[in-house]
């Protein structure tokens, strides 16, 4: 068949199609034109296929081309997984998850709590080291924040009114950006989590130290214990996550790096949801109960520690029974 | 390419030297992409970040007017702006940032469809080691090395820049008597002559002339009435002879 004579049999068809294409990157397209879509498609590839096999010219195969592009892109879609499933997720896909990278789990918190408990002992112990990891202005700042003299503890005075929303706001900011650079700095071979974690670890555990060494303990302990559940364990995790993508580089086992790489970056990206979750939440009991003055510390110290007892019972046993099918 | 004893029609496809990357889907055609360069996306890079630089002060001015509820405001803009802002638009809007979109770009799939959640994600949380040691080094090493244009977030989520391909208008064709070609023409010879035809508005006499006069031995003619031959031969591939 003669090009002229090809297109003038299909070219209305080329048209409705494109229009529809149309209505569908729009978003309005009607569900009952959608009936014949996959039978359009189909057959805009077929007369794709003639047309190249044919050698018909640039000007009539790059359009089709270009019509069945847009129609792969309608019809082909990766599944969401997080949409659908998302209670299925924080029931039991997420403990799971982190359970079956125990190891890397393990890892993280080990070089995280480590260097923030150990540094903690050594600035208790040698109380001028914190100026070695910490400005003095910072912490200045600090010690005004948990001063027991304050009403309201974790911030300056004169910002006491209306502060807690500013607050879960700054949180929010500010932890999840750690978290986030915590984990894409693992693609440099790891040695970027390695160091946030250490770094991280470091920087609290000095400020946990010195803060019990000068007194303010008992404000400060109480302030962190609550969120810290979440915000640590988010920090670990993160940290985590980042050395699976680290770790798929230097051992990529079987596959290529390339493919590796992008098979831990889809199972890291799911503990980074999680991670997400978890400083929602830790930004909301930071702003909304930590900072509250009225309970005592007896009750706090309560609270915290059912917290952490929560976040560990979830990671280590929620999901582990099996359910009904979904 | 001219001879009387063309390739057979089966003639094995050269790799185009070119930059496009091929995909073949379930219906066995194949998808020509084209990547875009380091260029163009630090060019949309530069929009994207106008953009969002005016966003937060527009925003920023605007809470400043409800002091510490404003500040909170702020931050939670900040966060959004900075972390959301590409992966919001690139899943919602068909893979394409204003940024893309001005420059006429879009994020897919390695596999050809529409990017989602988890691989936008993916890419712009690296983007941060992309950005390392300073000003965009690492991805542009990386970008600049790969044959699909791929920074490091584009490696690890399985992603990939291109063009939107936008309809081109149809060129008119010199008239012509409709003839038969005189010696057996493979596929890429046939496409070859119909560019020649196509193209010949975009190009200039003299330059027709010497293309034209290459084949004119094997079209059996003078050098001077090549143009008009192949031209002959163009619309007698397109229509009835």
């Amino acid at each position: 068949m003669k090009q002229s004579l090809f297109e003038l049999r299909h070219q209305a068809d080329w048209q409705r199609f494109a229009e529809r294409l149309d209505a569908l990157e729009k978003g309005k397209a009607q569900a009952t034109s959608n009936e014949t879509f996959g039978r359009d498609y189909r057959r805009i590839c077929h007369q794709l296929a003639m047309a190249q096999e044919r050698g018909y010219s640039s000007h009539l195969v790059d359009p089709l081309q270009q019509l069945a592009m847009r129609g792969h892109q309608q019809l082909y879609r990766h599944r969401h997984p997080m949409g659908a499933q998302l209670l299925n997720f924080v029931l039991a896909g997420f403990p799971r998850l982190v359970r079956a990278e125990w190891r890397l789990v393990v890892i993280a918190s080990l070089l995280f709590f480590g260097s923030l408990i150990g540094m903690g002992l050594l600035v208790h112990g040698f109380p001028d080291l914190i100026y070695s990891v910490i400005d003095p202005e910072q912490v200045a700042e600090m010690e005004s924040m948990y001063d027991p003299q304050s009403s309201r503890i974790g911030q300056t005075l004169e910002r006491a009114a209306d502060a807690d929303w500013m607050m879960f706001g700054y949180y929010i900011m500010h932890n999840i950006g750690i978290a986030f650079q915590t984990y894409a700095t693992g693609l440099l071979f790891g040695l970027g989590s390695l160091f946030f974690l250490f770094f991280n670890g470091l920087t609290i555990g000095a400020v946990a130290g010195h803060l019990t060494g000068i007194g303010y303990g008992q404000t400060f302990w109480s302030f962190v214990i609550g969120h810290g559940a979440f915000e640590l364990t988010a920090i670990a995790l993160a940290g985590a996550a980042g050395l699976k993508l680290g770790w798929a580089l230097l051992a990529p086992g079987a596959l290529r790096r390339g493919e590796a790489l992008r098979r831990a970056a889809r199972t890291s990206v799911q503990l980074i949801y999680g991670v997400m979750l978890f400083l929602l939440i830790a930004a909301f009991i930071e702003a909304y109960w930590s900072s509250m003055t009225w309970p005592g510390p007896a009750i706090k110290y309560t609270v915290g520690a059912a917290l952490w007892a929560m976040v560990i019972a979830y990671l280590v046993f929620a999901g582990r029974a099996p359910h009904a099918p979904d | 390419m001219p001879s009387p004893h063309a390739l057979p029609r089966t003639a094995p496809h050269i790799a185009p030297l070119d930059t496009r990357s091929q995909i073949e889907t379930p219906e066995g055609i194949d998808l020509l992409l084209r990547p875009a360069g380091l260029v163009v996306r630090a060019l949309a890079f530069s929009i994207d970040f106008s953009i969002r630089a005016t966003v937060m002060a527009a925003l920023f001015l605007l809470f400043s007017l409800f002091e510490s509820f404003g500040a909170g405001l702020s931050a939670i803009a900040l966060f959004l702006v900075t972390w959301w802002y590409m992966v919001l638009f690139e899943v919602l809007n068909q893979g394409r940032t204003p940024g893309k979109q001005i420059m006429g770009l879009r994020v897919i799939h390695d596999d050809g469809t529409p990017v989602g959640w988890t691989a936008s994600l993916i890419r712009n949380l690296l983007r941060f080691v992309d950005m390392l040691p300073f000003c965009y080094s690492l991805g542009a090493i990386s970008c600049l090395q790969h044959p699909q244009f791929k920074r490091l977030g584009d490696l690890a989520a399985g992603t990939l820049v291109v063009y939107r391909d936008k309809p081109r208008p149809r060129p008119v064709l010199p008239h012509a008597t409709p003839i038969i070609a005189p010696f057996v023409l493979n596929l890429e010879e046939q496409r070859a002559i119909l560019s020649f035809a196509e193209r010949q508005v975009e190009l200039s006499t003299e330059r027709t002339q010497e293309l034209a006069s290459i084949l004119a031995e094997p079209l059996q003619v003078s050098p001077a009435l090549a143009v008009p031959r192949l031209n002959g031969v163009a619309s007698g591939l397109l229509g009835p002879t």
